[in-house]
């Protein structure tokens, strides 16, 4: 009898060694004169028990094994791994731990549990269900499902992404392009990777019925060169679909064109703002563009464009697939459906969860985070990227939602949530946003290529003691002038981790060093 | 990466043959000159300007807008050393003092012995499992100061 075991290939799990564990399970295998099957899948998002290793018992339930180390190894097989015998490391089934069981998995759903790049396996686990049912549709109705959905933008923007579409398919042009913006630049953020990663033809299809949806023939997906894994897997994903005709001239006999091809970005964040990113796609220097017009009207080559991050795309397949109502029914006010959020930084438990909207942060922290790390007090999260605002421990009760995110001052951005513990130093914390914004600035606009190197400069004085409310003064002068004056939220939004720093944590502002 | 095809004409004949007739092939070609050679020199681009028929300021102004592009010849491998707020919450700093100790280097510089080059980086996207380095294309979590200089060693040997 054959073994089956699953073993993560997320480039997460590789960094605490999922290869080596992966290896040494092989060499033990053999040494044992056992036939295991071994399949490498996405990640749980159970980051701190990784390497996760799962092995499918006499009655096909996956038991999983974790943190498995290389070193673990020889000892877990004597104790009887392959035929799922207890262990102190065994952790029984993943859906009945709490930690996973509490979420609503529907983007993640076979995250973790396929073989990433088989066609065959994502079929089995409901895949292009959705893009099925879009073939039999209208460009106009799936846009209206899209719409009532009400899917709204998972890169942080959250604008209603069956708006866009609406947008694009309203223009008469014999070319219309769709772009996924894989430039996951924030800190604190790998959602958009461990989709890419453990489901990336579910990105496929996702683009798939936006192309079908808008007219538009042909996709390309603008992946960072920080994640070289995912590029990997979406190369391997798309050239699959492709053979199995779910992409090419003749999408599954329909008749109908869409074709993907990868680009890589490199190193640089601004590239994660729309229409820097398509600059970049054109062979130019990322800088960004006025608006209007919208890309939705002239994008890409000048073209009608839509462009939507990762998550957003990757939602799609299931709204098709369920309908508007089932995804909808999920979240509070009007965030609906779900978000893949991402815990990080201090946190004892850090990783992936995909919540509805309305889960608090104080349960995110606390109930699936498990506290800080260190083991000390949670003094302040940076939820939504480097441009997120800094928030102290009376906010975190606030509903992960975008409207009371925005009542607070702050964004839910793309949903990483960053803990720091008490030997933070916020007046640091808010300096590092000004140098991020001054390394990152593309340079056309002045508030945010002038701006962010004075900020630094004022911070430094503020460090040193100098004139400390003199120069508390100023700074909250320049984060205005950026704030409003720059051309797009990089220099805009710099703006909230520094004066929230300031706002919540006054005394790191004023005391000596 | 070896050095001897950085000059070698038909090495750049050959990309750029390899990208005729996509859209916009300047990144791309970019990228496949850096991973075969790399780096992207004065000679490149301005060989790659005529070949786009763009001036060679232009290409100079996108090999220079990008962090990840490279005007000079690297160390053997590349250590990429996240100081992102997710690492930061993390003690960051001491593996950056770290390794900036042990290369005798800052950010940019290449170490003496000609193996390796530091780089910051903004975010490997492994936020969950801080402070986290990549070397070349091999991503390390939870990297202290102890852990950093075991994977150097590690890569010294290879």
């Amino acid at each position: 009898m054959t073994v089956r075991i699953y073993v993560s290939r997320d480039a997460a799990a590789q960094a605490l060694g999922a290869d080596e564990t992966a290896a040494a399970l092989q060499v033990a295998a053999a040494a044992k004169g056992t036939s295991i099957t071994l399949t490498r899948v996405g990640s749980r998002g159970m980051v701190w028990l990784e390497p996760l290793v799962e092995v499918e018992d006499a009655t096909g339930q996956r038991i999983a094994y974790g943190p498995v180390t290389a070193d673990d190894v020889p000892g877990l097989v004597q104790a009887g791994l392959f035929d799922a015998a207890p262990h102190p490391l065994r952790l029984g089934r993943v859906e009945d731990m709490p930690w996973f069981a509490q979420q609503e998995r529907l983007t993640f759903a076979r995250v973790g549990v396929i073989d990433p790049v088989s066609v065959d396996d994502y079929v089995a686990h409901g895949g292009f269900a959705g893009l099925q049912r879009a073939l039999g549709m209208t460009g106009a109705e799936i846009v209206h499902e899209v719409l009532e959905s009400g899917l709204r933008g998972r890169g942080g923007a959250a604008f209603p992404t069956g708006i866009k579409w609406r947008t694009v398919l309203e223009q008469h042009s014999p070319q219309k392009y769709v772009v996924c913006n894989a430039d996951e630049g924030d800190s604190g953020t790998f959602s958009d990777r461990m989709l890419m990663e453990g489901d990336p033809l579910c990105l496929v299809e996702g683009m798939t019925i936006a192309g079908l949806a808008v007219g538009a023939t042909k996709g390309f997906i603008y992946l960072r060169c920080e994640y070289p894994h995912a590029g990997h897997a979406l190369r391997e994903a798309i050239e699959a679909a492709r053979t199995r005709g779910y992409l090419g001239p003749d999408v599954c006999g329909s008749g109908r064109v869409f074709d993907l091809e990868v680009r890589m970005g490199a190193g640089a964040y601004i590239c994660g703002e729309e229409t820097a990113l398509l600059e970049s796609l054109e062979g130019k220097r990322a800088e960004v563009r006025y608006r209007p017009p919208l890309p939705a009207i002239k994008g890409l080559f000048g073209e009608p464009t839509v462009i939507n991050n990762v998550i957003s795309l990757a939602s799609v397949p299931i709204i098709l697939e369920r309908g508007a109502a089932y995804y909808r029914d999920f979240g509070m006010g009007r965030s609906r459906g779900t978000l893949p959020i991402q815990l990080a930084g201090n946190l004892k438990r850090g990783g992936l969860v995909e919540k509805a909207f309305g889960v608090t942060l104080r349960e995110l922290l606390y109930d699936f985070g498990g506290g800080s790390a260190s083991g000390r007090p949670i003094r302040a999260v940076q939820v939504g990227g480097p441009l997120g605002a800094y928030l102290p421990e009376s906010q975190f009760d606030t509903p992960l939602d975008y409207e009371a995110f925005t009542a607070i001052g702050a964004l839910v951005g793309h949903g990483g949530i960053v803990a720091f513990d008490d030997t933070v130093d916020m007046a640091r914390m808010a300096r590092y946003a000004m140098e991020f914004c001054a390394v990152e600035s593309c340079g056309k606009c002045t508030p945010c290529r002038i701006g962010s190197t004075r900020g630094v400069e004022v911070i430094d004085r503020i460090l040193q003691g100098v004139e400390q409310q003199a120069n508390l003064a100023q700074l909250t002068d320049l984060c205005e002038t950026m704030q409003h004056g720059s051309l797009c939220g990089l220099g805009g939004m710099t703006p909230f981790p520094v004066m929230s720093a300031v706002k919540h944590f006054p005394g790191d502002f004023s005391r000596d060093r | 990466m070896a050095a001897t095809e950085l000059d070698n004409d038909s090495t750049l004949e050959r990309i750029l043959a390899e990208h005729a007739g996509m859209q916009c092939p300047l990144l791309p070609i970019l990228h496949a000159v850096q991973d075969t050679v790399g780096h992207i020199s004065a000679e490149h681009v301005a060989r790659i300007a005529k070949a786009l028929n763009l001036s060679r300021a232009e290409v100079h102004g996108v090999v220079s807008f990008y962090h990840y592009f490279r005007q000079h010849e690297p160390g053997h491998h590349v250590v990429q050393v996240c100081r992102a707020e997710a690492c930061q919450a993390m003690h960051c700093e001491t593996t950056e003092q770290h390794a900036k100790r042990e290369l005798g280097v800052d950010y940019g510089g290449t170490s003496a012995d000609g193996l390796f080059t530091l780089e910051a980086a903004y975010c490997l996207g492994n936020c969950a499992a801080g402070p986290t380095v990549m070397v070349d294309e091999k991503l390390y979590g939870r990297v202290t100061p102890a852990r950093l200089a075991a994977i150097l060693a590690e890569w010294r040997n290879r």
